[in-house]
């Protein structure tokens, strides 16, 4: 199982079971799970992300299922350099977002500029929509979910970008899931995806092709991911693209 | 090897949602289909729908009968707790007559429509506490305000306070675990609902080391919410020991219910 949604180093409020990488390595392959793309929870704060991007590459280097995505701020000085070595220093195949912590909009053109220049290297985009309930945040930290109504008009014109939504399904479904997953450039995963035999529901609704796993380990439960796939039925087709095939080819194929 | 005795999971907190169906019937079928896939024996099922925040005593009745009409088939599998409004108290009070006394519930569930602290629960806690009916206070602590009639963990604890015999759970131990547990803490007759927010890691640890693992009861909140994910919670703690892992999945709440089912002459045999 390809688990695309883990963070390395330490959540900003809370210390974590598995905030260790080697202890969260581990746990990882209790569950079945092979391959993780791991970003930090560094980058959500932290300013100086070059130093971030270079511990993630050395904390994901002796594991070979580690699998590392920089994080790219466009609000920073410079940013265009972060990416650059991402892609081109610590070969990483994607990096990670977060516009709500970082304060910009999808609107704001230095995004588009970003998923231009992304693109143009065939890198992964992961935008990370939320990373805890709105509802438990710290009050000094509140920040609301990512409003992602700028992205599809965004896509239409770029047919080169690939963008993995992480922890979105909380706050999108319905007719604005619908037309995201339609571009054929946009996945989900299921680490916020909830109700009864959730994962099941979803390939009814929208299709096995735009969904892969995703545990947001260790802020979650790194268990949840594979006890979701134990309460729906699935075909064997179905379940092998959403656990395996699908993150393998978005891996492949820009 | 000798095969480990079952587990025996009972889920505290569930709801006729997230299924679809043209009757209680088909909902509670469908829901129980899914609770078989993840090991589940027994569930607690309240509330009908749709969901309403400060129902009538004419909506009281009928989300009532839609959960007995749904049970009405699995006692075997499943149990309810009776709704009740505490803006209507002679008309929650007749409802524990007549779904507790004169019906198959085990339970009352109060959700949002009058914050908890307030006298004039008193009454219905007294009437449920007489029949040894389990009660259970939904409770949240959201960062932007909670609704105008619902109850932190704090309200919970002046309740429990007036009502220091009475055992009470926390719903959701408040969303805000962190909080939640620390408001409990010193009143030994709150038990805590783990159901319904995101598996967060590291819950049912600090539950143990704060409150020890008999005041942890396991729930899922289905189908708002999956089975898997909370269950994940208990799956996934860390150094979980054997026999506090079988308290809080369900030991817990069979000791919470034990006399009511002996009471009504109802079984907890698998
Ligand atoms: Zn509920």
């Amino acid at each position: 199982m390809i688990d695309v949604n883990v963070s390395l180093s330490h959540w900003p409020f809370r210390r974590l079971p598995l905030d260790q990488t080697q202890t969260l390595v581990a746990a990882l392959k209790r569950e079945k799970i092979h391959q993780a793309w791991a970003g930090s929870f560094d980058g959500i704060l932290h300013r100086d992300v070059a130093a971030v991007n270079e511990r993630l590459a050395s904390e994901c280097k002796p594991h070979d299922m580690l699998v590392p995505f920089g994080t790219v701020n466009p609000s920073l000085p410079d940013w265009r350099d972060d990416l650059r070595r991402c892609h081109e220093i610590h070969k990483m195949p994607g990096i990670r977002l977060h516009p709500n912590y970082h304060s910009y909009t999808l609107d704001d053109p230095k995004f588009a500029q970003l998923l231009d220049e992304a693109a143009a290297r065939a890198m992964i985009v992961q935008l990370a929509v939320t990373m805890e309930d709105e509802r438990t945040q710290h009050p000094l930290v509140r920040v609301p979910p990512v409003d992602l109504k700028p992205l599809a008009a965004l896509i239409a014109g770029r047919s080169k970008v690939r963008i993995v939504l992480l922890n979105a399904m909380g706050v999108l479904r319905g007719a604005p899931l619908k037309t995201l997953l339609n571009t054929g450039r946009v996945w989900v995963e299921t680490a916020t995806l909830e109700a009864v035999a959730g994962i099941e529901h979803f390939v009814a609704n929208y299709g096995a092709k735009r969904l892969l796993i995703g545990s947001h380990a260790p802020f979650f439960c790194v268990g949840a991911a594979q006890l979701k796939l134990q309460e729906s039925i699935l075909s064997e087709q179905d379940a092998a693209s959403i656990t395996e095939g699908n993150a393998q080819m978005l891996l492949k194929s820009p | 090897m000798t095969d480990p005795a079952p587990e025996r999971i009972w889920d505290l907190h569930c709801h006729l949602s997230g299924e679809t169906g043209r009757t209680p019937d088909e909902i509670i079928a469908k829901i129980i289909a899914r609770a078989d896939r993840m090991g589940i024996e027994r569930m607690a099922f309240y509330m009908g729908y749709p969901m309403t925040a400060n129902p009538s005593p004419d909506e009281l009745r009928r989300q009532n009968d839609q959960i007995i009409q749904a049970l009405s088939h699995w006692h075997h599998r499943a149990f309810g707790f009776a709704y009740v409004n505490p803006n209507h108290v002679d008309a929650s009070i007749a409802e524990i007559e007549r779904c507790i006394d004169r019906g198959p519930m085990v339970g009352i569930k109060l959700w949002v429509a009058r914050r908890c602290n307030d006298a004039a629960l008193d009454p219905i806690i007294k009437a449920a506490h007489a029949r040894k009916a389990v009660i259970f206070q939904h409770t949240w602590l959201k960062a932007a305000g909670n609704l105008p009639g619902e109850s932190s963990p704090n309200d919970l604890v002046e309740l429990a306070a007036r009502h220091p015999e009475t055992p009470l759970i926390c719903g959701h131990t408040g969303g805000d675990w962190e909080r939640g547990i620390r408001i409990v803490r010193a009143s030994p007759n709150i038990s805590i609902d783990l159901a319904g927010s995101d598996p967060t890691a590291g819950f049912v640890e600090m539950a143990i080391r704060e409150l020890g693992a008999s005041r942890i009861i396991y729930g899922s909140d289905v189908g708002g919410r999956s089975f898997a994910s909370q269950l994940a919670k208990v799956r996934s703690a860390r150094s979980l020991s054997d026999g506090d892992r079988r308290l809080i999945l369900g030991g817990n709440l069979r000791r919470l219910l034990a006399p009511i089912f002996k009471a009504k002459g109802m079984r907890m045999d698998a």
